[in-house]
């Protein structure tokens, strides 16, 4: 078992034959990823990586049934791309692209909501059920199958804890890099209940940053409705006020927003805050009474 | 990206939102002729740098006569500008703008930024103008009336209700304010800012509504498709060394600590800034180098580290993935070669090829790299390294 994507699913990528489309398209392939096809307006049917190519979501859709997209083309066209997805039934996109403008997220993520497509990212690192299906561009390698799952906004962080949870002897059932962009779509209010239900997840390992509130309501809700153990970092404990610490969306402003605002909530919610990221797999060994 | 209020202004003008008639200056001659221009009888003079209360630090004179709109436009233009966002060394202003004088029966605040949570813009209003939104917001947040906006209906006449009743405004001053309000939406909607913010909105004798100030900050993802704004930018406000660090890709921030950070990916780069302080040390800055760290941006990187007088260690923080560490070892060897690096680094690279790098920096006959096997080895070996 797994949350959202597994060895069954149907994955096509939008901005398929562009250069980073190609290259992470190749590696999800030879990690084992189902990728059906892509998308590239003009190039329909053309072949690329021995696939086919589509000129809409749509046919790639009708043709393949494909109901995950992995989403590549270059930002400003993020917001129409998601919403062709969207609009073609897609079920689930993984949006990798950093930089779309704040208000075309908006727009699109307010339409993929109506049609019922859940959205991961963007500016995001990818979803992955361990040794089964990865979309994204984390590196494969580092996942090993196992009982922990990981939400995380950030893509290195991702990689260190569950670099660091593989060497403690356990391992990852699914991560997901849910992106440090202002608006993004599922968060780990989402992604909690999903592992919560998933019976092969025993713990959950939760990555944040400075900027925003996602984490004190992720606290809030696991109060009341998580009986898994949690484990989390919040970085920027040492981000100055008021600057922008490389995400768009990792930014304190007055108050609000800080590491130690989240750490207070997530301990009083019974997680286990760790201060160092290093922390973090002995923390999930403590975690699981092992 | 932000911009002076001059510049906000004449944004502002474009879509008929009310501001006093005013005209930048970059010289005493030049700010008296504007005051000509102007009329009179009273004019403002305004220091235009990128920073809040400027009023408090003398940035901000009113003018009763010709000479004293020059005795203060020579007083303002070259001082050195304190208030509490520039920190203690001020900024340098360089531009001054003259302005009529204004009208005030009232004072009050009106703002846009985005609601993350509800994931659409919010206008704020308060009667508390004048005053820094982040205290009313502390002391009194019953004084802040918020409306989320939904981009697919855009503004409406009932948004503008709920802050004009919240406002306890007049028959007559709402719909003056109605008018602001839906073209300060349009302001912010068209030009994918990021944050407006009017304080203090003056109220009128008259019921009219008028930005006496005006502040503004834009989406950087956005500016690709506004290159009017993107040409108001003014690089003397930005950090030089941030700048440079942008042009090479990397993201860089200068902080206090002795103890310089190389790292990629920006949650990891905190979470070593994080690391470092748990171990007893203080990171020097904040540097994520992306995902094409190479010999060139890694050279680049060391050097803006080493600008700074107070790091004593690097510690370059590396977890590759699709970056393969033998690469980025092969970097750091070329970096050495490129810029003199004086001060002991710390090399911790995990992930894709960390053996085969291990092996490079083993073998380089380097002296002052020393090798970390995890993170929190990393970070102890760098703070110790730099006592």
């Amino acid at each position: 078992m797994s949350i959202l994507v597994n060895k069954d699913t149907k994955v096509i990528v939008q901005g398929f034959t562009g250069k980073e489309g190609t290259f992470h398209a190749e590696q999800c392939l030879d990690y084992g990823t189902q990728i059906v096809g892509g998308v590239t307006p003009n190039k329909g049917g053309q072949e690329h990586l021995g696939k086919p190519v589509f000129n809409t979501v749509e046919d790639a859709v009708k043709q393949t049934g494909a109901t995950v997209s992995m989403i590549f083309v270059p930002p400003v066209f993020v917001a129409d791309a998601v919403m062709e997805a969207a609009d073609a039934g897609i079920e689930l996109a993984v949006i990798i692209t950093e930089g779309a403008p704040v208000k075309d997220m908006q727009a699109a993520k307010a339409y993929a909501v109506k049609h019922g497509m859940k959205t991961i990212g963007p500016n995001c690192p990818g979803i992955i059920t361990s040794e089964e299906c990865k979309i994204g561009i984390m590196p494969g390698s580092i996942f090993k199958k196992g009982n922990v799952g990981l939400i995380s906004k950030s893509g290195t962080l991702t990689y260190e804890a569950s670099n660091q949870v593989v060497q403690e002897g356990y391992g990852i059932s699914t991560a997901v890099g849910i992106g440090g962009d202002p608006i993004i779509g599922l968060s780990y209010k989402q992604l909690l209940p999903m592992f919560e239900n998933d019976p092969e997840t025993e713990a959950i390992v939760m990555i944040g940053e400075i900027g925003g509130d996602l984490e004190i309501q992720a606290a809030k809700f696991i109060k009341e409705n998580i009986s898994k153990p949690v484990v989390a970092f919040i970085a920027g404990q040492t981000a100055p006020k008021g600057k922008r610490m490389g995400h768009a969306g990792a930014i304190v402003s007055g108050s609000a927003g800080t590491a130690k605002e989240k750490m207070d909530a997530l301990e009083a919610a019974g997680v286990t805050v760790v201060v160092s990221p290093a922390e973090i797999g002995k923390a999930v060994t403590k975690a699981l009474g092992k | 990206m932000n911009i002076h209020e001059y510049q906000a202004k004449e944004i502002f003008k474009k879509y008929g939102v009310p501001t006093p008639k005013g005209k930048v200056a970059f010289s005493v001659d030049e700010a008296v002729a504007n005051a000509e221009e102007l009329g009179g009888p009273i004019w403002v003079v305004k220091a235009q740098i990128h920073a809040g209360g400027r009023g408090l630090g003398g940035g901000v004179k009113l003018a009763k006569s010709m000479d004293e709109v020059k005795q203060y436009a020579d007083e303002i233009l070259g001082m050195q500008l304190v208030t509490h966002q520039t920190g203690p060394e001020g900024k340098l202003v360089q531009k001054i703008y003259i302005e009529d004088g204004a009208d005030i029966k009232d004072e009050l605040y009106l703002g846009m930024v985005l609601d993350r949570a509800k994931e659409m813009p919010v206008m704020m209003a308060s009667t508390e103008g004048g005053m820094e939104i982040e205290e009313v917001a502390a002391k009194t947040p019953e004084k802040i009336i918020k409306v989320a906006i939904d981009p697919a209906i855009g503004f409406q006449a009932f948004h503008a209700r709920k802050l004009a009743f919240g406002l306890e405004l007049d028959k007559t001053e709402q719909k003056h304010f109605f008018k602001f309000a839906k073209a300060l939406y349009d302001v912010y909607m068209d030009n994918d800012a990021e944050l407006i913010e009017i304080n203090p909105l003056v109220k009128t004798g008259e019921g009219a509504f008028i930005a006496l100030d005006a502040k503004m900050g834009f989406d950087d993802n956005a500016l690709g498709r506004h290159p009017e704004i993107e040409a108001m930018r003014d690089t003397s406000e930005e950090d030089p060394d941030e700048m440079e660090a942008g042009e090479y890709g990397l993201s860089y921030v200068n902080l206090d600590g002795n103890v310089g950070c190389m790292v990629n990916g920006a949650g990891l780069a905190m979470g070593t800034m994080d690391t470092i302080n748990y171990v007893g040390g203080e990171p020097a800055n904040f540097l994520d180098v992306g995902g094409g760290a190479n010999p060139e941006t890694v050279a680049k990187g060391f050097e803006i580290i080493l600008k700074d007088a107070n790091v004593k260690s690097i510690f370059v923080n590396i977890f590759g993935g699709i970056v393969r560490c033998d690469r980025v070892a092969n970097g750091i060897l070329e970096a050495t070669k490129i810029t003199k690096v004086d001060v002991p680094v710390v090399v911790r690279l995990d992930g894709t090829n960390a053996k085969e790098a291990a092996e490079i920096l083993n073998n380089s006959g380097i002296e002052n790299i020393i090798a970390a096997t995890d993170l929190e080895d990393g970070a102890k070996k760098a703070v110790e390294a730099a006592k």
